[in-house]
Parts: C-alpha cells; structure tokens; sequence
C-alpha cells in the first residue's frame, strides 16, 4: 500500500483539487449565465399562483430577492455569500437551499448509486458470458439486447416500465417515493425500497449495455493475447482464467467506463424521476429551471459538478492501484 | 517421445466477398524428438516454424485446420490428450516477457494448475532468481531475467518435454549462449528438448540434431556433428552449409 502515500500523490491530489476549483467556477459562471439571459422571469412565476399580487408587492419581492442588480454583481454577491457557506434561499420552496438539498440528496443518491452498482454489476457480467460465448446464440442474444436498450431512451422506457409492472402486473407502486396517505412515522424502510425498486432498474438498463459491450470487446481481446495463449498451453482451462486473468485485466477499462458513465446518470435519473414522479433532486432541479429559482438551481449545478468530478477523479485513483504501471516512477 | 507424421496444417480465410479460401502454411512436415536431445528446427523468421508448437499445445487459433497426426510417448494427440499433458506433460517456452500476464507478479502466475510454490521457489533458484524477484512484474524484469523466469515456468512444471520458441531474440550473444546452455542441461538430465529459432550459430553449438524449415515445409534433416563437419548429403543442408561466413559465403 505503500505505493498509494507517495510525495508524487500528494502532488497529484493538489493538483486535482486545483482542477476542481478551477471547474467549479467555469461552471458556476456558465450556469449563472444561462439563467440570466434565460426568458424566464422568476417574479412573473412567482404570481401567477397568486392573482392577487399587487404592483408593490412585485417591486418588493424583486427588492428581496436581488433581481434589480445587474448580473454580474448578483454573482458576485452569490459567491460571496457562498464563502460564507451560504447558498441562499430557494425562491419556490422559501427556505434555505441547503435544507432543501440534503431534503432530497439522500434519495437522489440512493437511486443513483443502486442503478450504478446494479448497472455495472450485471453489465459486467454480462460480457463475460457473451465473451466466452463468442459468436454463439448467447453471445448474439445479449448483443441484440445491448444494442436494443441502447437505443431506447430512459423515459419511454420508464413508461413501458410503469405500464407493465405498475399497472398489468401491479407489483410496484406507480410513483412517488413513498405510499400516498401514510404518516410520515409510519413508513418503513421497505416503502421506501419498493418505490424505489422500477426507477432504479430503469435507470440502470442504458447503463448496462455499454459496460456490457465494452467488456465483451475487452475480454475477447485479452483472450486473443499473448498471455493468454501461453495460460492456455500451461493447461489453465478458460474458466479458470478469466478468474485469475481475465477479470484482473478487463476490469479497469470497466471501471473507466463506468465511472464516466456518471455524468450520464445525473442526466438520466433527471428523466427517470421526472417519469416516476419520484421527489429526488433531479425533480428539483427541473422545478428550479422551469420557475427561474437561481440559487436553487446553482446549487444543483455544483453539486452534480462535484458528484461527476468524484466519480472520475475515483477512476484515477483506482488506475494506480490496478494497474502497477501507471503509478511506477523512477526511484 | 515425441514424433509428428506428415503434418499439414492450414487456416481457411475469406477472398474478397465470402469466397473461402484456405491457406496452406505448413506442409507435410515429419520429425521427431526423444529423451536427452535438443532437437533444433531452423528455418528464417515468419516461416510458420512457431504454428507447430502452438498446433503441439492445442492453441492454434479456431479457423486453422490440422492434418496428419502427432505422437507423445506413443500415443495418438488428439485435443482432450493434449489439454491433459499440457503444462505437465510437456512445458512452452515463449518467445518474450509479453506471453505474462502485465498485471500480476511472475511469481503468482507461474504457481498455476499443478505447479506448487515450491516447485517454482526451486525453479527460480536454480536460475538464479530471488525471492524477491517472484514478486516483481514482467515489466520491471531485464532482458535476461524475463528469459530465466520463462525457463523457470518449463521447470517448475516439471515436464520432460520441452518446446522452446524462439529464445533468443534481442538477446547478446554470451545471454543467447546462457540461454541454450540451460536447455542442453534440461537434455542432459533427460528432458526432451525441441528448439524452435532461426539462429543457425547458437542452433549448431547446442542441438545434436536439426531440421531445416523452408517455405511450410522441412527440406533437409541431418545430426548437427555431421552438418559442422561438412559431411552432408542433402542439397538444401549443402547450400546452407557453405552460405555460412565461416565456410566462406557462396551462394
């Protein structure tokens, strides 16, 4: 482990901190841009719920706000404040931003990660199978079926989902995240996996056949190789090396591409929630876009900045520690 | 202990369109190896000298197509024989560092199947290698420790025949010298040796017998004293006898 504590680590972890300020604010700015040239105007939103809203009523809330600042000087006072540990407060929801993240983050998060694994897990898997299969039914049959679920965007089949299992079958609830007319005191964890259980599947069936395929290639390459053949005339039968060498050898490329794979999920559970009319951030954020509510959306933007840039900074790290070659240096 | 009998071997390939072809690489070969001799096939590189050994350990590639018939201790090699003596039976040498696997030490991969750590440990003692050397990765490793852990691998399995291909390229001549030295050994203790090369000079000094491998086929078989003492019947041995610059490098 040794090897993981290196001086030239830290570097490299200074650095990519370094990158990680440097993306969050590009990304900050461009958010921040875009919603103000957007058409949207939050105070015309704001009241169309409410007629009754008088002309000095309006003037206030802008007032409030901060809308009459021109931008560049609203951004500032945003990232002031944000240094501060302030995010603002959420225009639609009228209470602190924060609050309402971590509200919805934990189920958010949950969704994600569960596709994630399951995505990964049974791709991975997956390629192995039609790999040794090379060529037969097997191999054809999940090829097929890759190339099937690649095409398919994630909300039509969301609503292929809901129109199977929630309504033909009856097996899941329809939406939400949680049983309709229940006290919150009264839900169980398993409610809350039940619900949780369609949105998650779906999310991860695009997932699945781009790690499926990539591993697939990936292993017929490694069974073609040099190594291999020599593991072969050493009378290690197939089976056997795919477990000591083959997995050994695939699954960084794997683990590559699903860790990139992130940022799509982010896209992905936005729509998949958006189907299943489940309560996580990706709803929020659409609220927050639709309704002109800025400190609401920037903070999304950040966070979903900081989520994707984890996940493939965790790709870098885990090249080290997989593949001996890249964290040898002269010593 | 080992002989091989009019062996053919072709790979069927697709013409232009789905036309089939098939292409004819090695043809009718026949020899022979038995306990205590490094027998050595030489031939120019691309010659298709390696296809045999790998057509020997059933690695041949799926759209090849094998005729004649190979023997090991008498009997008929058919494919399940083959995967059950490969790699204790009989051993490959390969050609380079590039036949291990780049992610895990070379220790742990020759310890596979039936060879114990024990076995391996003698191994690399014999050949010089320390215990700390089994934990280092094919990358890490110097030309002539790559060579002497491939050799270890043919060891440590404990095989009595043992087909070494191509095992000196790229290496200096004391280290190729070195190299085919610890074949002879292996010979001398009674293991089959089949050489595999196209290093005619390192060939003759260390192999009591050679085929020579032209065009898919072997055109001349001879004992290597009688090819260094000039005593050659066959046209091919004769031509290649005299190409050579210390026998003044007529064509």
């Amino acid at each position: 482990m040794n090897r993981i504590f290196k001086r030239s680590n830290v570097v490299f972890i200074g650095k990519t901190l370094l990158k990680l300020l440097v993306l969050l604010i590009a990304l900050s700015i461009a958010t921040f841009a875009l919603v103000s040239i957007s058409p949207i105007d939050p105070i015309e939103v704001y009241a169309s719920g409410n007629l009754s809203m008088t002309v000095e009523q309006k003037i206030s809330l802008e007032q409030k706000w901060g809308l009459n600042d021109p931008p560049v000087i609203r951004y500032f006072k945003w990232v002031s404040r944000l240094f501060q540990g302030d995010f603002g407060i959420s225009i639609i929801y009228n209470v602190p931003v924060i609050n309402v993240i971590l509200d919805k983050v934990f189920l958010s998060v949950a969704l994600m990660l569960t596709a994630w694994v399951l995505s990964g897990i049974i791709g991975f898997l997956l390629g192995i199978v039609a790999a040794l299969n090379k060529g037969k039914l097997v191999d054809k049959l999940i090829k097929l079926w890759c190339l099937v679920l690649a095409s398919s965007p994630t909300f039509w089949v969301g609503i292929l989902m809901i129109m199977f299992f929630c309504v033909k079958l009856d097996w899941f609830p329809i939406g939400f995240a949680v049983p309709l007319g229940v006290n919150e005191q009264e839900v169980t964890l398993w409610d809350n996996i039940h619900h949780m259980i369609l949105p998650a599947i779906t999310l991860s069936l695009t997932g699945v056949s781009n790690i499926t395929l990539h591993t697939r290639e990936k292993l017929i390459q490694v069974l073609n190789s040099d190594f291999a053949l020599f593991a072969f005339a050493k009378g290690q039968t197939k089976i056997n090396f795919v477990k000591k060498h083959g997995v050994r050898n695939i699954i960084l490329p794997a683990i590559t591409v699903h860790f990139a794979t992130l940022s799509e999920l982010f896209g992905g559970s936005i729509l998949a929630e958006t189907v299943f009319s489940y309560p996580g951030l990706g709803n929020v954020a659409i609220q927050a876009g639709l309704r002109g509510d800025m400190p609401l959306l920037m903070a999304i933007t950040i966070f979903s900045g900081v989520f994707v840039f984890i996940g493939n900074f965790t790709a870098n790290l885990l090249y080290k520690i997989v593949d001996p070659r890249i964290g040898a240096t002269n010593e | 202990m080992l002989v091989v009998k009019n062996l053919s071997l072709s790979f069927k390939m697709y013409d232009k369109g789905f036309r089939q072809r098939t292409v004819e690489t090695i043809k009718d070969i026949s020899l022979s190896v038995t306990e205590g001799e490094v027998v050595a096939i030489i031939g120019s590189s691309g010659s298709g000298k390696s296809l045999l050994a790998h057509a020997m350990f059933g690695i041949l590639p799926n759209n090849a197509i094998v005729n004649g018939e190979m023997y090991f201790n008498n009997k008929l090699m058919t494919q399940e024989y083959i995967k059950s003596i490969r790699g204790k039976e009989m051993a490959l040498v390969p050609q380079s560092v590039t036949y291990f696997d780049q992610l895990m030490p070379i220790g742990k991969q020759i310890v596979e199947n039936n060879v114990t750590k024990e076995a391996q440990r003698k191994a690399f003692k014999r050949y010089g290698l320390t215990l700390k050397d089994e934990k280092l990765y094919p990358y890490e490793l110097s030309g002539g420790m790559a060579r002497r852990a491939l050799i270890s691998t043919a060891v440590a399995s404990g095989a009595k025949l043992i087909v070494a291909d191509e095992p000196t390229p790229g290496l200096s001549e004391e280290l190729g010298k070195e190299v085919l030295q610890n074949f002879k050994e292996l010979a001398d203790e009674g293991c089959g040796v089949l050489l595999i090369t196209h290093d005619i000079d390192l060939a003759l000094q260390f192999s009591d017998r050679i085929y020579i491998f032209y065009d898919g086929t072997v055109v001349d078989h001879i004992k290597t004293e009688h090819f260094l003492s000039g005593n050659i019947i066959g046209e091919y041995a004769k031509a290649l006898y005299h190409a050579l610059p210390q026998n003044g490098f007529s064509l």
